[in-house]
């Protein structure tokens, strides 16, 4: 259908900006693959002009730890959705993954794959976060049971607090829990 | 498919508004583009605009804000202050290139 009018037709950019929308996103996981969910989607969230906050708790700690975020690992063991890339039929078995080196084959592999989508690893992806206005927060609890301090963290993390100071921060925000 | 007026171009857009054809846009259109969203286009932008259309030309598709960021060099902070809010979608727009498909 085709329709002609004088006033230009102009995408509503900044519409919704008023709206308040807001995004909360707690990160529970540190395997490789749980890594890449949260930190995908409050990049897209966050490119559409929507305030967005990332709590990072129990393994999810892995991801702002110094020590761990550029070494998370993918295994395949207990993970029966594994099969070569574009061959969805042909199965590896998951128990394959308790062989020596199969999670560094695993891990190796799946890191290529993010690498040839231009999409950066772990460490440079909390950096674009942060560049872009993502806020990090780190979990308390987690922090007193791996012993860890700020600054063994990320330093883009904002702070270390408890999960009530995250819900009472992120009132009224859409929650997602990876 | 509607057909609008920009700045005395008639030019084919999509329902959001997106120019329908990137070959309509010409450097006399961009900023008439950047008015209708609220920018003025000063160097900086123009060199990212040039960058997106050029990308555009040989990849097929339009850049996504990281893709943009290392290319150009310019550091994510800057393209959200010269694009504020939606920077991607914002730079496809005034580039008459349609909406990046990536996500990151």
């Amino acid at each position: 259908m085709t329709a002609t009018d004088t006033t230009p037709l102009v995408p509503s950019f900044d519409d919704d900006s008023g709206s308040g929308r807001r995004l909360a996103i707690i990160c529970s996981k540190g395997n490789l693959d749980m890594a890449y969910p949260g930190l995908i989607l409050a990049n897209a969230a966050v490119g559409e002009g929507v305030e967005t906050h990332l709590f990072f708790t129990f393994w999810g700690f892995d991801i702002i730890t110094r020590a761990t975020m550029a070494h998370l690992k993918l295994s395949f063991v207990g993970n029966t959705a594994m099969h070569p890339p574009g061959h969805s039929e042909i199965g590896i078995h998951h128990m394959l993954g308790a062989l020596p080196g199969a999670t560094a084959a695993a891990t190796r592999m799946m890191k290529k794959q993010i690498a040839d989508l231009d999409v950066p690893d772990v460490p440079e992806f909390l950096e674009l976060l942060t560049a872009s206005g993502v806020h990090l927060w780190a979990c308390r609890m987690s922090a007193d049971m791996n012993h860890v301090t700020e600054d063994d963290l990320y330093e883009g993390v904002e702070g270390v607090i408890s999960a009530s100071d995250f819900i009472e921060l992120t009132e009224g925000a859409q929650l997602l829990f990876i | 498919m509607t057909t609008t007026t920009i700045a005395g171009h008639e030019v084919e857009v999509t329902d959001e508004g997106f120019l329908a054809r990137p070959d309509d846009w010409s450097e006399d259109l961009a900023p008439e583009l950047a008015a209708l969203i609220g920018l003025r286009l000063d160097d900086e932008h123009w060199r990212l605009i040039r960058f997106l259309r050029e990308d555009y030309a040989v990849q097929g598709e339009t850049a996504t804000l990281r893709r943009v960021s290392t290319q150009t060099g310019t550091p994510v902070k800057q393209l959200f202050a010269l694009f504020p809010g939606k920077p991607a979608k914002k730079m496809a727009y005034v580039s008459g290139l349609p909406k990046p498909k990536g996500c990151v």
